[in-house]
């Protein structure tokens, strides 16, 4: 008899006996993670490589950070996969989620027309370049939805200085796919993450103007909802998906990924402990 | 429940205080609707009633083609006027992607094949006797189909209602053409998926709810008023 039946049976006579928690191949694990991370792709080779190593389904729920940590808030999913260290803070301290782990770091990149009409190419200073674009009135296009990138966009618009308003500052209220769309069709600037940027179609009329500065780190940590609070959630399941992104088979996966020749993310669990 | 109960509460808050914010947005929402419902109107039913008392080869077929378009994902409709409108479209050099007018076109196209497929509808359940009445009293051919249509004027109004209902709660549109932009194409549905989309489910029940509460009010209006005015019986 393979492992494979052995573990069908186990999950037949747990199903049975009511404790449907236990990680047979039946298991299904719900997370919630960002739009953004979602259409990187990197989803798509991490997770049947953990499902194959521990029989454990994912299911992703692609939405905004504030929508992910909100479904792991009302126990809709058992891990979240999200990229905003404050919410993340406060979404610990409220005792919905329990050992958070970073696990890998992208980038934040300022993209834009390749005229360039406010003259940021090139610059080191991402809130210099948010004070020439707000200087010159250009257009930009922000996500407006509270995501983790518009946070990103409103603490640099916080260091320039400016209050961003008027004709040419756009609030789209929608993903980071839309608004790069928008931005190429308006001839605007935006605030990416850089894997989405990669990995979007429409995006020949858009280029990476600035990139580099520290402030633009975008760092990725994994969550289990908390089991006090959510004792349905499958917090097994989670610390199991939690360990194995941050196991070196995960994090070599993460750092093998490319898209176009390019590594999109820098696996950096080796070096952050739980917290 | 709990957040139906915010939800409910956080409604009547932005009611009573009317919220400048979701005022303006509720404005953009009803100026859009109102614009593709009345255009729809203007082509739907007279496009319906043609196809009603018309006789040709293949009507059927057509007036197939009408229902099934009834069932035409917003979503669709978007995608399709979105890669007419873009830069790289075969309408792009007019500029009109992410504005008000392209919204007002997509709604349009939701609407005309709802409006259009009641109509036939409420033309064919017309009583078969008033144009060979309406002829034999002397009225001309045109005078006819205009006394048939006030026959059944409670029918279209049902009909151009009906069309509204479609657009006033899409989604799709509105936020494929017309980009949810804050102050500008943010409508009523844009923002409640933007809400949601953040988390904040209280707030887009609200909306919701506030939704609702218009185009309650639109129903009542078109129920009530004209009854009233005109009467119910020449």
């Amino acid at each position: 008899m393979g492992t494979a039946a052995r573990n069908g049976v186990w999950g037949l006579l747990l199903a049975a006996a009511g404790c449907g928690a236990g990680p047979g191949p039946d298991a299904v694990l719900r997370m919630s993670t960002t739009t953004s991370l979602d259409h990187s792709g990197l989803l798509e080779v991490l997770l049947p490589a953990f499902e194959r190593r521990h029989g454990v389904r994912v299911h992703v729920v692609a939405v905004g950070t504030g929508k992910a940590l909100k479904l792991g808030e009302n126990g809709d999913v058992d891990v979240v996969l999200v990229h905003d260290p404050e919410s993340e803070d406060r979404f610990l301290a409220e005792g919905h989620g329990v050992a958070r782990r970073e696990v890998m770091v992208n980038d934040f990149v300022l993209a834009g027309p390749a005229a360039d009409p406010a003259g940021v190419k090139g610059l080191k200073d991402a809130a210099e370049a948010m004070r020439r674009i707000a200087a010159a009135r250009a257009v930009f296009v922000s996500r407006g939805d509270d995501s983790g990138t518009h946070k990103k966009e409103r603490a640099l618009w916080k260091a320039a200085g400016v209050v961003p308003r008027g004709g040419w500052y756009l609030e789209a209220g929608q993903g980071m796919g839309p608004v790069l769309r928008m931005a190429a069709e308006r001839r605007g600037y935006c605030l990416a993450d850089r894997g989405t940027l990669l990995a979007a179609r429409d995006r020949e009329d858009l280029e990476v103007l600035l990139e580099g500065d520290p402030r633009l780190l975008n760092p990725y940590s994994v969550i289990p909802v908390h089991p006090a609070r959510h004792p349905r959630a499958r917090y097994r399941e989670a610390r199991m998906l939690a360990e194995w992104l941050v196991s070196a088979e995960g994090q070599e996966l993460i750092g093998r990924y490319t898209r176009d020749g390019r590594a999109l993310f820098i696996p950096s669990a080796l070096r952050s402990a739980p917290r | 429940m709990e957040y139906l109960w915010d939800g409910l509460r956080e409604a009547a808050g932005m009611l009573w205080r009317l919220d400048p914010e979701v005022c303006s947005i509720a404005w953009v929402s009803l100026k859009v609707t109102f614009l593709s419902t009345a255009l729809a109107a203007a082509a739907g039913v007279p496009l319906g009633a043609w196809l009603a008392v018309s006789q040709f080869r293949g009507k059927r077929v057509a007036v197939g083609i009408l229902n099934a378009l009834m069932a035409l994902p917003t979503v669709v409709v978007g995608l399709f006027l979105y890669s007419l409108l873009t830069r790289r479209g075969l309408l792009g050099p007019l500029g009109l992607l992410y504005t008000v007018t392209a919204m007002v076109a997509g709604q349009f196209l939701l609407a005309v094949p709802l409006v259009a497929a009641m109509t036939v509808g409420v033309v064919q359940g017309a009583d078969p006797r008033v144009i060979p009445t309406a002829r034999t009293l002397g009225a001309s051919p045109w005078r006819a189909r205009l006394t048939l249509m006030g026959e059944v004027r409670w029918g279209l109004v049902a009909a151009v209602l009906a069309g509204f209902g479609r657009v006033f709660g899409e989604v799709g549109v509105s936020m494929m053409v017309g980009g949810n932009i804050r102050g500008y194409t943010r409508t009523l549905t844009t923002a409640i998926a933007l809400q949601t989309g953040r988390g904040e489910f209280a707030l887009g029940l609200a909306l919701g709810i506030v939704l609702l509460g218009v185009a309650l009010l639109v129903n009542g209006a078109v129920q009530l008023v004209p009854r009233g005015a005109a009467g119910r019986e020449p």
